[in-house]
């Protein structure tokens, strides 16, 4: 009976390496997998489980973990509500992340290359891990001025810096409480996220980079008017301006603002079809310069674009080649047709105008410290490319400043600061009130601040709305925060 | 059939208690360890536990010396090891579950069990004083075998829990008779293979190259294989059924050294588990939560899903190389992790490598119980000590391979390791007749006790042969 015996001990080893196997199929070979499986609540508890990094606007926390006594550990709390949500994003057991939550994950648990360092020195001094802080570039007092002037409006504000690129105010209307959703009472998450998903005003969308991109309207006269530059005009060249400009090709005619004339003589300086935002001027500009100009003027101030701040951000859009016909074009170059941008977008048009033509890539976050306050990393300023020369620059300046001066954009003047900037009333659909738009920047001579200002459906004026009336004044209190001067 | 040559072997006593003291600090250190990860601290009750468990192992240790000293050394010390790292585990899981306000004493209560568990190995040991006794209970050991076995299914005493019908009620408890019943059937096979071996090693016809059995031999396996199918059928248990019929085939195949048995048996049980899959709606959902573990609607399933299967598989991934650490992990996510699935719960904890070491130590348990098969030189005892040796392997395959989905999940225990009195109880009961049957297996010649009037039908089986000769072909047959 030895033979079966040794036969059968040899079956038993056979059967318990099967069982090693097994085990190190499933705890190594399969355990990225497992671990990623949405299922896993066990995996949501650890990342939840965890002193996660604040998030820091200006010195102080906007959005920090604090234990608490049930099984996630830790709550993360928002301290200034739905003021910065556009930004920070929430942090919801149930709904994963968004925004700077999602994007800075794992240098805010802590779990990212760049804090290899930094988990070694927690293991080996046996200190509890903790996340990274990370710190934006947001300025509160311009976020604030610019959450306060839009008000109850639907619209979105964006601030830069024009020299650096970073992103001082990042305001999306209506807003949401992240708190809510980082709350542990999953039933009231889930209902707060239903009615979230249910309002009609998408709170959750951060209009000012991923909202559902905006017809740019006259703003992007400043590109058409930068291509033209580029061509060869001056501000002084004559272009004509004529009450209706027929389109090539079509029946269409395309009118000023509220049908008005812009000049008895049918012609004006480039500098004067900007300053009063003349249509049929830029249309014909828009026809003579061609769709690939104006296409290619865009790209250099970043259209078609896909970045990142690192939230993502919606690529705006100038038609493709074949997409376009002339009299298309015509409205494209008065921002109309298919032509869509985000308020990021046109503060960096006006960013790039302030820095002499000069692109800089936009960033949102500052630096990223470890727990014991050493910068892991800092965001240098990046030049993106050039856009225009520094005279097109130079010359754009000076017709924006006309803009404010005695132009459309009035309303953004401050005393004693040079401001330069560029109205815009975008059509939409026939049966609803235009986009609110206003662009600039501010001092002219010394740029310190871009901004773009969109107010959807012209906010509280409705269909009477203009980009100078509505959304010139909220660029004004930006401008006014950032420069310190606001009151 | 040869038997190894009888040598001169040293007791063992010694090297016995040597290695009881890194089996006690294995489940010491574990309790300690729960303690620290959970609380920040030493456990309240850990002096306690300390003592206990070494007083325990000791005291067994001693009665070993008492009444076996030849038994083998390495048994009692890897028993202790996995049993106290049980406890550990176990008390491990009570603390996560009153983190979520579930008050639990399942710590408590197998540390009862533990010690009643050894204290009835002890009474084996003293009261049994040669294995060879059990053989006149050759059959009295198959009628309590079945009664036990289809206990459960007695109306007003079995009772239904989770679905498989396998624990009775008693003493306002619930027990779980097959767990017993593997031991009284061990014994009824080994003492009914002994004497009816030499007929069922008779070669019938030859299909295929395989040597099969007279087909008038078939009847004890066909019975076997019934009595499975109607504990598969009858209590929804397909662990118990695998158990039983692989406990018999196996003893069946020790017996006989045919082959075409186990052939046989397996194409018996896999001709009746698909059967009862195609047939019977547990069965199959057990095969469905197997197959298609990760699909969102098994997964989703309630009752029958593979929701706990998964979960397990989460628990185990997330224990990785090294484990989370005791008291780290989240073993409570998991259904039933303090029984059937504390191999999930230790693989969290302890890591992969925790699960190997962990799987050695059964190993070195079931092939220490091999070879005091080997060693031992009456046929009855080879028979006994190589299926009890078995059945540990066995039920370690059929948990380990299906908490890591190698086989579909059943309802067995993991032998020491899990929650649970019936099981740990009769593991106990296990490890007392193999240390039994290796007392005498390495007992000198000279020093061996008189044959007693029982063990006389085993003359003509066992050889006397004190020289180490190669195995004769067919020599004993």
């Amino acid at each position: 009976m030895n033979n079966p015996l040794r036969r059968l001990a040899a079956m038993t080893i056979v059967m318990f390496v099967v069982l090693m196997g097994g085990a190190t199929w499933v705890q190594y070979v399969k355990a990225p997998e497992l671990n990623n499986d949405s299922r896993n609540v066990r995996t949501l508890y650890r990342e939840y489980d965890n002193d996660r990094g604040p998030i820091v606007i200006g010195g102080e926390p906007v959005a920090s973990s604090s234990p608490v006594d049930d099984s996630f550990g830790y709550l993360r709390s928002y301290s200034a509500g739905a003021l910065y949500a556009p930004a920070t994003g929430y942090y919801s057991v149930i709904y994963g992340r968004s925004g700077i939550e999602e994007a800075m994950n794992t240098e805010l648990n802590g779990s990212a290359d760049s804090l290899f360092y930094t988990r070694i020195q927690d293991l080996i001094t046996g200190r509890q891990p903790q996340g990274a802080a990370v710190e934006l570039t947001i300025d509160p007092a311009v976020q604030q001025a610019a959450w306060d002037a839009l008000g109850d409006q639907r619209g979105a504000v964006v601030a830069v810096d024009p020299t650096t690129g970073a992103i001082l105010a990042m305001v999306s209307k209506p807003s949401y409480d992240p708190n809510v959703l980082a709350s542990h009472d999953t039933a009231a998450v889930q209902d707060a996220w239903a009615s979230l998903l249910a309002d009609p005003d998408d709170p959750l969308v951060n209009r000012a980079i991923a909202g559902p991109t905006y017809p740019p309207g006259s703003t992007f006269k400043l590109v058409t008017a930068a291509a033209a530059l580029e061509s060869g005009l001056t501000p002084e060249t004559p272009v004509a301006a004529p009450d209706e400009l027929d389109l090539p090709q079509s029946s269409a005619v395309l009118t000023n603002y509220g049908g008005s004339s812009c000049s008895s003589t049918g012609a004006m300086t480039l500098q004067d079809a900007l300053r009063i935002s003349c249509n049929t001027a830029f249309g014909q500009i828009g026809l003579n310069l061609g769709s690939d100009a104006l296409r290619e003027q865009a790209d250099a101030f970043g259209f078609d674009e896909s970045i990142s701040v690192p939230l993502a951000v919606t690529p705006s859009r100038f038609p493709a080649d074949g997409e376009i016909d002339e009299p298309q074009t015509a409205l494209a170059a008065i921002g109309q047709y298919d032509v869509r941008a985000t308020p990021l977008e046109i503060a960096m048009i006006s960013a790039t105008i302030a820095n002499g033509g000069e692109r800089m890539t936009p960033y949102l976050v500052k630096s990223v410290r470890s727990a014991n306050l050493t910068v892991v990393d800092s965001t240098e300023p990046q030049v993106a490319g050039r856009a225009v020369s520094a005279t097109t620059a130079a010359n754009l300046t000076e017709m924006m400043l006309a803009v404010v001066e005695n132009g459309t954009g009035t309303a953004a003047q401050i005393p004693g600061v040079a401001v330069a900037g560029k109205t815009g009333t975008a059509q939409t659909t026939d049966d609803a009130a235009p986009h609110a738009w206003f662009t600039g920047f501010a001092p002219a001579d010394d740029p310190k601040v871009a901004v773009a200002v969109v107010v959807e459906n012209g906010g509280d004026l409705g269909n009477e709305a203009t980009g100078g009336h509505v959304a010139a004044p909220i660029a004004r209190a930006v401008i006014e925060a950032a420069l310190g001067s606001g009151s | 059939m040869a038997t190894v040559a009888p040598q001169r072997t040293r007791p063992g006593r010694g090297t016995e208690l040597a290695l009881l003291v890194p089996a006690l600090a294995v489940g010491i250190g574990a309790y300690a360890l729960v303690g620290l990860g959970t609380a920040g601290e030493l456990p309240p009750g850990l002096l306690g536990f300390a003592a206990g468990l070494t007083a325990l192992a000791v005291g067994v240790h001693l009665v070993l010396r008492w009444r076996a000293p030849f038994a083998d050394p390495v048994l009692l010390p890897t028993a202790v090891a996995i049993n106290g790292l049980g406890l550990a585990m176990i008390r491990r899981i009570d603390v996560a579950y009153a983190a979520r306000d579930r008050v639990t004493d399942f710590a408590g209560r197998q540390m009862g069990w533990t010690a009643l568990g050894m204290v009835l190995a002890v009474a084996v040991i003293v009261l049994l004083r040669d294995h060879r006794t059990l053989r006149r209970y050759t059959y009295t050991a198959m009628v309590i075998g079945l009664v036990l076995l289809v206990l459960p299914l007695v109306p007003g005493l079995g009772t239904e829990i989770n679905g498989a019908r396998i624990w009775i009620q008693v003493f306002g408890g619930s027990f779980q008779p097959a767990e017993l019943a593997k031991i009284v059937l061990a014994i009824f096979f080994a003492g009914y293979l002994v004497t009816n071996r030499d007929t069922l090693a008779l070669a019938g016809p030859k299909v295929l190259g395989l040597q099969l059995p007279r087909l008038r031999d078939l009847g004890p396996i066909l019975l076997a294989w019934a009595v499975a199918l109607l504990v598969l059928v009858g209590e929804r248990d397909l662990g118990t059924s695998l158990l039983f019929f692989g406990l018999f085939v196996a003893m069946l195949y020790l017996a006989t050294e045919r082959l075409s048995w186990v052939v046989i048996g397996l194409v018996l049980f896999a001709g009746g588990a698909a059967l009862a899959a195609s047939t019977f709606g547990h069965v199959a959902a057990r095969f469905e939560a197997w197959l298609h573990a990760f699909d969102n609607d098994v997964f989703n399933a309630s009752p029958g899903g593979s929701g706990q299967l998964v979960r397990g598989l989460f628990g185990l991934a997330s224990g990785g190389l090294f484990g989370t650490g005791l008291g780290q992990g989240r073993p409570d996510l998991v259904p039933f992790a303090e029984s059937d699935f504390i191999v999930a719960s230790v693989g969290e904890e302890l890591g992969l490598t925790g699960l190997l070491a962990i799987l050695v130590c059964y190993l070195i348990l079931t092939e220490r119980g091999l070879r005091t098969a080997i060693g031992v030189r009456d046929g009855f005892g080879k028979l006994l000590a190589g299926g009890l040796a078995f059945t540990i392997a066995f039920q370690s395959f059929v948990v380990v391979g299906g908490v890591t989905r190698l086989i579909p999940l059943t309802g067995l225990t993991m032998p020491f390791l899990a929650y649970g009195g019936s099981s740990l109880i009769s593991n106990w009961i296990v490890v007392a007749l193999l240390l039994r049957i290796s007392d005498h297996a390495r007992r000198p010649a000279d020093l061996a006790p008189p044959s007693n009037q029982g063990s006389s039908a085993d003359d003509q089986l066992t050889e006397r042969i004190t020289v180490r000769a190669p195995d004769a072909p067919g020599g004993a047959r």
